[in-house]
């Protein structure tokens, strides 16, 4: 990236703040704490999502079956706590099923060398059914008196902030120094960057693949904890629903490129506040559902524009292609 | 010598009054009652299709334990072709069924139009077609479900009421838009709005059946309108996101909610009794299930042509609040229909 250019990051932000500003003097009831809190514990697990979703993205992958983690474990949780397990014990168990889910994720990627996009489309699919056909008994799990407390992850408030917002701030912290702090962070943005260059280099490729899958699958249990504990069920046909696009957006409008080896915490951050800002001022304005997707549409459009713009294609998208 | 005449003839007199007597006795055999015969073999080894929008959840799953617990006894076969959401799947599974010639399928339409043609041409074929709950634009030989109009009205009339002497502000929980069951309730929503000009909706927004999206869109609009009064919403299983937002925003008890749903005990019932929902009209699964296989029994013992006669069982709703909540009787769950 050159020196001058503007960034997608920077283009979103500037789009960010224009809405933003644009909502807070015309719509009455917007630029509220109450409100602002509202906007973002909407789009929290949407966030932690896109937290999972960019630690692969960097690595040069993309992790299709977020939403079968999101749904699946903490689906068990709910289901084995319903029937009679203690909750510590359905927590291990979720947290297992999770990390068996990103070794295998990990595995077929790395060692089988099956491409990402049609092991994780497969592994979701695989998991999601599991789920429906032997773990779940309806696709709506609901909460059982044994969960009791553990409702405060989605529902409590700490200082004012509802614990969404803190969880998704904690993961930012959490993903923000593994990325930039850690060897194993360094690692993902070179194997992102040049699989090949970093094998050379004697980076182990492999089990760093494997160990992003990992963490993408325990982040994606992490949000449908917070979720489950928000709306007090887990709706597991939510692995039906195009949220995995929502998530692949906010990677991708924050910046972080399909290409991987760019990008941060920040680029999720931005891109998710973009959502939520554009969800919640359309809320508000009490718009209709076809006028929403149609707006959502237009801005995102707007965004990809003003890239190709800025930034034209180069030898480097040229020969990888864009995604 | 007298005497012993009239002796002998009370004698045999007696005896015959037992011989008869007896001989009656043995003549009560059993008396054959004419149908039932014709009953049952009308219904027996016949097969009975059942094409949900998907199963594994309250609704699907209830009709489908009903109709077999009603139906297999009488050497029926029910069985399940489960499109798992997806329309195509469902009209394929459809086409293939009526080559198969079921004697009847149950449909649950995903939306007004898709199956309409194909289930004409079921029912040309000689298959009943029974609708269930989601009614398409062809009428078959019944509908059996909810009326969404009445859900409508009578949820909106209910929050109507709640508002009295507040804000009069309401908010309304959409469905999916292109779930016909969500226009409809729509629709009679509307019809009680156009009595009530003091009522101002302050929000009507689809939340696409989703528990989470419906939390988040409620959350904005509590959060702007603080004195909301009440809630209409579409279905108790997305509107569990609609309560949270309203127990999280502190106005349990202050903003009344509204809902239908099948009447599952964990969705519904416990719902209610822990305040969540203020009512929540059930349109019993169990009674639909049973009104299901009713129909099926009466169309096949009478040997009706299929596709002669069309007509409609409306389930008589069930409102379910903080009364009849705790009765054992008021709703239903799973683990028991399957007994």
């Amino acid at each position: 990236m050159k020196l001058g250019r503007v960034s997608q990051q920077g283009i979103v932000f500037a789009i960010f703040l224009a809405m933003f500003a644009g909502f807070a003097f015309f719509l009455h009831g917007f630029a509220t704490t109450a409100n602002m809190l509202a906007l973002l514990q909407n789009v929290a697990v949407l966030g932690i999502l896109g937290l999972g979703m960019a630690i692969v993205v960097i690595g040069r992958g993309v992790d299709l079956s977020l939403i079968a983690t999101l749904a699946v474990p903490p689906g068990l949780v709910l289901q084995t706590v319903q029937d009679g397990s203690s909750l510590p014990l359905a927590l291990t168990a979720a947290l297992a099923l999770a990390i068996v889910f990103g070794l295998v994720n990990g595995w077929l990627i790395a060692y089988a060398e099956v491409p990402a996009l049609f092991t994780t489309l497969a592994t979701g699919l695989f998991l999601a059914g599991l789920g429906q056909a032997l773990l779940f008994k309806l696709d709506v799990v609901q909460w059982s008196s044994g969960l009791d407390g553990f409702e405060k992850l989605g529902q409590g408030v700490v200082l004012g902030i509802p614990m969404p917002i803190i969880v998704f701030a904690l993961a930012c912290v959490g993903i923000g120094l593994l990325l930039t702090r850690t060897r194993i962070g360094a690692y993902i943005y070179a194997i992102g960057d040049n699989p090949f260059g970093a094998r050379t280099t004697g980076i182990p490729v492999r089990p760093t693949i494997v160990l992003q899958y990992v963490i993408a699958a325990l982040i994606g249990c992490l949000a449908g904890l917070v979720m489950a504990a928000s709306v007090n069920s887990m709706p597991t046909r939510i692995y039906n629903s195009t949220w995995i696009y929502d998530v692949i957006l906010v990677v991708v409008l924050g910046g972080i490129g399909l290409s991987g080896g760019r990008g941060g915490v920040l680029n999720v951050v931005i891109g998710t506040l973009l959502i939520g800002t554009l969800l919640n001022g359309m809320t508000i304005m009490d718009m209709s559902y076809s006028a929403q997707n149609l707006i959502k549409g237009m801005v995102l459009l707007a965004a990809v524009i003003a890239d190709s713009f800025l930034n034209p294609r180069n030898e480097e998208t040229a020969q990888q292609g864009d995604i | 010598m007298k005497r012993v005449i009239a002796r002998t003839v009370a004698a045999a007199a007696c005896g015959l009054g037992l011989a008869l007597a007896a001989g009656t006795a043995l003549a009560q055999k059993g008396l054959d009652e004419p149908f039932q015969a014709q009953f049952k073999s009308a219904l027996s080894g016949k097969t009975v299709a059942y094409i949900p929008v998907s199963m594994n959840f309250d609704l699907t799953e209830g009709w489908f334990a009903g109709v077999k617990k009603e139906l297999e006894p009488y050497g029926m076969k029910v069985i399940v072709r489960d499109p798992n959401w997806s329309t195509n799947a469902g009209a394929q599974a459809l086409t293939t069924l009526i080559s198969e010639k079921p004697a009847a399928i149950i449909v649950h339409n995903p939306d007004v139009q898709t199956y309409a043609r194909l289930m004409q041409r079921a029912e040309a074929e000689g298959i009943h077609i029974i609708q269930i709950n989601m009614g398409s634009v062809y009428r078959s030989s019944a509908f059996v479900g909810a009326n969404w109009i009445e859900i409508g009205e009578r949820d909106t009339e209910a929050v109507v009421k709640a508002c009295e002497g507040k804000s009069n502000k309401i908010a309304i929980m959409q469905g999916a838009l292109s779930a016909a069951a969500s226009a409809y309730t729509l629709k009679g929503v509307e019809n009680v709005l156009a009595k009530h000009p003091q009522i101002k909706v302050v929000s009507s927004q689809a939340a696409d059946w989703d528990a989470a999206k419906a939390k988040g869109i409620a959350q904005t609009v509590l959060k702007q309108h603080p004195d909301l009064c009440g809630i209409v919403g579409f279905w108790d299983g997305m509107d569990i996101g609609t309560a949270a937002a309203i127990k999280e925003a502190g106005l349990t008890g202050k903003v009344f909610l509204a809902t239908s749903g099948g009447g599952e005990r964990k969705g519904a019932c416990e719902l209610v009794k822990n305040g969540s929902f203020d009512l929540n009209l059930s349109y019993d699964v169990p009674t639909q299930a049973a009104d299901m296989a009713g129909m099926i029994k009466w169309l096949l013992s009478a040997g009706v042509k299929a596709g002669s006669v069309k007509g409609s069982i409306y389930t008589t709703l069930v409102p379910i609040t903080k009364e009849n909540a705790s009765v054992e009787s008021t709703c239903w769950n799973l683990g028991d229909l399957k007994k």
